[in-house]
């Protein structure tokens, strides 16, 4: 049904961005947790660093991306010099360009429903014994679970959907980062890539619609555990 | 027992407070804004007094020149707060075992089956609170902190949020909780009839210190203090206890320190200790026993003080066996009858004056006063 160029191209899509959500979701959060209940000199900057790829190009993303996580980079040098990893061309560094792009996105949701969050009943749990950090995950994690569901569907939407940053990070090598709008952006530079180009079209709807249903799906149990 | 004394500044509201809570219910009486919550809050360790100490049988959970200032957490004292603060991804069930889960097994003093029993909570267990009613919510809340087994129980208004039929509901379980529980309980109330029906002992709260501190039928019998315990609660408070009923004639003769008090049917059982509270301006005042005539109450007593409430109205003091009354004649009635403290005097309440509204049970077994 699907060849092998589209299979391919699929698998590649539900890897990077999978690994993109999950791999910021521990960041997502640290962050979302600093900016809706700490304040800290230097907040304004914080806040604006994170919302940045939202009004960025990604093609500017994706260059920074490069040129710091780059082999020859501050960042990828070191990466490569002590570990031997290098995650410019490969699928690593397009999940990362991914979850960078998808970032405040993620961290706007969880951000929201933090500050939702009731304080009086990490309070209540305060005096019942639990210190802070129990109190984080006991009472406040569930009560944010619903921003958290929110934030990780964004944020994988946003990835399965990212482009700009990736080509110019990672480029588009088959098998290793030729995601689907990348696979989709090379065949219509193809001659006779119109039909092909179409059933990925296709694919793409169908794989948004689902994360679409999903998302709803899970958001529909969330809210109704919780319902006060 | 818990004894404090805190300092701390909020923006222009100094407050200042100092005072000890022994076993029974005490209760932090006062308007809305005279530091009540205030003090809880800082007893709770959620918010941080600017100095003082603060000692729950002989455990210190706050001592500014010593450096100690125990976390929430560590205290281990029960809160119920205004609104329920339930859990509402936990079940009732869930809420309930919160804070026992934290209490190593060696220190739980509190039985679950019993605490669902007394609260009559069995068949909510599964419910999420989402799904009870003010009433339940509060009574889940009051359980939850009980299974904490706490040294001491907060409570921030627990009534106040609930309608009359809820709140008569559940001040009895209150009143069972601190006998029950062997259980200090600190109450914080701006209503007079809780505070009338629950408390052992007062503090008056006003502009963030304790004004006076004691006994509640001491505090409520003392003139001075009525700008503080309120200007329409004006009048005596006794303990009594219901010594027989005359269907009859629909009274109730309640037996006291100062004799035997004929009062409007009661519906407690002979036997039940209550408290009886009789306005200043419904206390006549005779220097010789009146004969043939139609009050019921007429009661011996000696005068303690005379004091003038306005220009026109004298407050007069009188212990009657111990028990103090407090009546309010006119500064005409004072001058002709020239009355003085350690005179003889009769104390004539009409039986009609104290109506139903006015005799508060006590559900607490034997109890000294």
């Amino acid at each position: 049904m699907l060849t092998p160029l589209e299979i391919e191209a699929l698998r590649l899509s539900l890897l990077v961005s999978g690994w993109a959500v999950v791999g910021s979701l521990p960041f997502g959060l640290g962050c979302a947790w600093l900016l809706a209940r700490r304040h800290f000199p230097g907040k304004a900057i914080l806040d604006g660093l994170i919302h940045l790829p939202l009004v960025l190009p990604p093609v500017v993303v994706g260059y920074a991306l490069l040129v710091t996580f780059g082999r020859r980079g501050i960042v990828g040098g070191w990466l490569y010099d002590w570990f031997g990893v290098t995650v410019a061309f490969t699928w690593k560094g397009a999940a990362i360009a991914s979850a960078v792009i998808a970032f405040p996105l993620m961290v706007r949701a969880m951000r929201l429903s933090l500050e939702g969050v009731d304080r009086g009943l990490e309070q209540a749990a305060r005096t019942l014994g639990c210190g802070p950090v129990r109190t984080f995950f006991t009472v406040t994690l569930p009560l944010v679970m619903p921003g958290i569901v929110t934030g990780v569907i964004l944020a994988f939407a946003r990835s399965l959907s990212e482009f700009g940053a990736t080509i110019t990070f990672v480029s588009n090598i088959p098998g290793e980062t030729r995601t689907l709008p990348i696979a989709l952006y090379a065949l219509t530079q193809t001659p006779g890539g119109d039909e092909p180009a179409l059933r990925l079209c296709v694919i793409s709807v169908v794989v948004a619609f689902a994360a679409l249903l999903v998302s709803e799906y899970l958001s529909r149990r969330v809210q109704s555990r919780l319902r006060t | 027992m818990l004894s404090l004394s805190l300092r701390r500044r909020q923006g222009d509201f100094h407050m200042d407070v100092a005072f000890e809570a022994g076993s029974g219910i005490t209760a932090l009486y006062g308007r809305s804004g005279s530091g009540k919550t205030s003090v809880v809050n800082m007893v709770a360790g959620l918010s941080r007094p600017d100095s003082g100490r603060i000692v729950v049988d002989g455990k210190v959970l706050f001592d500014r020149d010593a450096g100690i200032d125990l976390p929430p957490e560590k205290r281990r004292l029960g809160y119920v707060f205004q609104e329920h603060r339930l859990f509402p991804h936990l079940s009732v069930e869930g809420n309930l075992v919160f804070g026992r889960n934290r209490v190593p097994p060696k220190d739980r003093r509190i039985d679950f089956d019993q605490v669902v029993e007394v609260l009559g909570i069995g068949h909510l267990l599964d419910r999420r609170p989402a799904l009870l009613s003010g009433g339940e919510k509060q009574r889940v809340a009051i359980g939850r902190a009980l299974l904490a087994s706490p040294q001491i129980l907060l409570m921030d208004e627990p009534l106040a949020s609930l309608d009359g039929a809820r709140k008569a509901e559940l001040l009895p379980f209150i009143a069972a909780l601190a006998q029950k529980f062997k259980l200090p309980i600190l109450y914080v109330s701006h209503a007079m009839d809780e505070v009338l029906r629950l408390a052992d002992t007062l503090v008056l709260m006003d502009g963030g210190r304790a004004a006076a501190v004691g006994p509640l039928e001491q505090l409520m019998s003392d003139p001075a203090l009525r700008p503080l315990t309120g200007r329409y609660e004006a009048g005596a408070v006794i303990a009594a206890t219901v010594a027989s009923h005359d269907s009859a004639y629909g009274v109730t003769r309640l037996s006291f320190a100062g004799g035997t008090l004929v009062v409007s049917q009661a519906e407690m059982p002979v036997g039940a200790q209550v408290r009886v509270r009789i306005h200043a301006r419904d206390i006549a005042i005779a220097i010789d026993p009146p004969e043939r005539v139609s009050i019921r109450n007429v009661l011996p007593a000696v005068v303690t003080s005379v004091t003038a409430a306005d220009s026109f109205l004298v407050d007069v003091v009188l212990s009657a066996g111990g028990a103090q009354l407090w009546g309010q004649i006119t500064a005409l009635a004072q001058a002709q009858l020239g009355l003085k403290p350690g005179m003889r005097v009769h104390a004539l309440i009409k039986a009609l004056t104290i109506a139903r509204g006015d005799v508060a049970g006590r559900d607490r077994g034997s109890r000294q006063e």
